[in-house]
């Protein structure tokens, strides 16, 4: 074999989520202490690919990411006619049952924008299942700044409008091949995907009043937000920080709303010292 | 407000340069304003190619949408790195320093373009091309 061969192994685990048998796709690499990444709303694990591939990181830590049901190579489950719509419940509900089905033992749960949200959720409800959790774009509550129903309807491409959305939150001073890999990501959801999970995020996930109950001293929270990012600000970030004692936060430079895709390189001088502390606490 | 109505008047020429910009407006036709708040310009776009700009009529002007924003978003939008919340059009409507108007079907259908059509002034500051 001549051609490079990236270390990171993708493989199916079938997880009853809710009663409902699910097919979920996931990429892992490394070995240590798992590490599972959730990806932005609309978009698939394939935003995670740079990190899963960093010699260092996966030295000590076991690397996953999971496409969510209905997302990436994860399909829709069998019989699945209704209109997709995630909620807090079947969100949380997702990650837990897919890291039951691995047996991973009190894993660091770490995710962006809506995966940031559920973290804060995973913090509220259930922070003993966890070592430590990394809420990247994440905040209790941030403002609409577009309608949804842009989102999916037969006059408009839905590819083309959800990922021309996104694309402003990209920092500008991200590589132009990461900017345009993370828009491909959007172009390629399924029809209402990105629409149904901004359920979640705008309507039913509102976390305001509920965050102030978490504790940081049973398992650690980290918020990372970047400057660029005008839909989960800093100000919403660190207005969500202060209301939970001990949480830790980084306002990143030169990044936008997808810190690990649109700009692998920047967003790794920001996790690594991250990482690091979770190392030393084991 | 004289120096954005005048880096406005770029745009065509800036637009015709750009084939990829043009390859993804080739199906778009519309009338819509565009610019400064309180000096908009009607701008005619057929095939993705600004056919006609000009000051808004005094007399039964029509048109589909209108983005109008203030002078100052225009300047630091036009900036090769733009500062945080003035570096998109959708954040400059989220801030209130932009307007958004109109029959919205064309401007979303289309939004990347006028993202990247509104954003090639860029390159006159930067000297890079856009």
């Amino acid at each position: 074999m001549s051609g490079k061969i990236e270390p990171i192994v993708g493989r199916y685990v079938h997880v009853e989520i809710d009663g409902v048998m699910h097919r979920i796709y996931f990429e892992e690499n490394g070995s240590g202490i798992p590490l599972v990444c959730l990806h932005t709303a609309g978009s698939d694990n394939r935003q995670w690919r740079h990190l899963l591939c960093d010699e260092e990181f996966s030295r000590h830590f076991r690397i996953i990411a999971f496409d969510m049901p209905w997302h990436g190579k994860s399909n829709p489950p069998d019989g699945a006619t209704d209109e997709y719509r995630l909620t807090t419940a079947s969100y949380t509900g997702a990650i837990r049952a897919f890291c039951a089905a691995l047996s991973l033992d009190r894993p660091v749960v770490m995710g962006c924008s809506i995966g940031g949200r559920i973290v804060l959720n995973l913090a509220i409800d259930h922070i003993s299942e966890f070592r430590a959790l990394i809420g990247l774009e994440a905040a209790d509550f941030q403002q609409p700044w577009y309608d949804t129903e842009w989102l999916n309807r037969p006059d408009v491409h839905g590819g083309e409008i959800c990922a021309a959305l996104v694309s402003g939150l990209i920092a500008p001073q991200s590589p132009e091949n990461t900017r345009r890999e993370t828009l491909w990501g959007y172009k390629q959801s399924g029809p209402g995907v990105f629409k149904g999970d901004l359920y979640f995020y705008r309507v039913d996930g509102d976390l305001r009043g509920r965050v102030e109950k978490i504790d940081t001293t049973i398992c650690p929270l980290y918020l990372l937000t970047g400057e660029y990012d005008f839909s989960c600000t800093p100000e919403d970030t660190l207005r969500t920080a202060r209301s939970i004692p001990g949480a830790q936060v980084t306002i990143m430079e030169k990044l936008g709303h997808f810190p690990m895709s649109e700009n692998p390189v920047q967003f790794r001088q920001y996790i690594a010292p991250v990482l690091q502390q979770i190392r030393q606490i084991g | 407000m004289a120096d954005v109505t005048a880096i406005f008047a770029t745009l065509p020429r800036l637009l015709d340069a750009n084939s990829e910009l043009l390859r993804t407006g080739r199906l778009l036709n519309v009338d819509c304003l565009l610019g400064p708040i309180d000096l908009p310009l009607l701008v005619s776009i057929r095939a993705g190619c600004i056919t006609e700009m000009r000051a808004l009529p005094k007399t039964m002007p029509s048109w589909r949408f209108g983005y109008t924003a203030s002078p100052q978003a225009w300047i630091e939008y036009w900036r090769p790195e733009p500062k945080p919340g003035w570096h998109d059009l959708l954040a400059l409507t989220k801030r209130g320093e932009a307007h958004l108007v109109g029959d919205l079907h064309p401007f979303m259908t289309h939004l990347q373009y006028f993202k990247d059509l509104l954003a090639l002034p860029r390159s006159l500051v930067s000297g890079k091309p856009a």
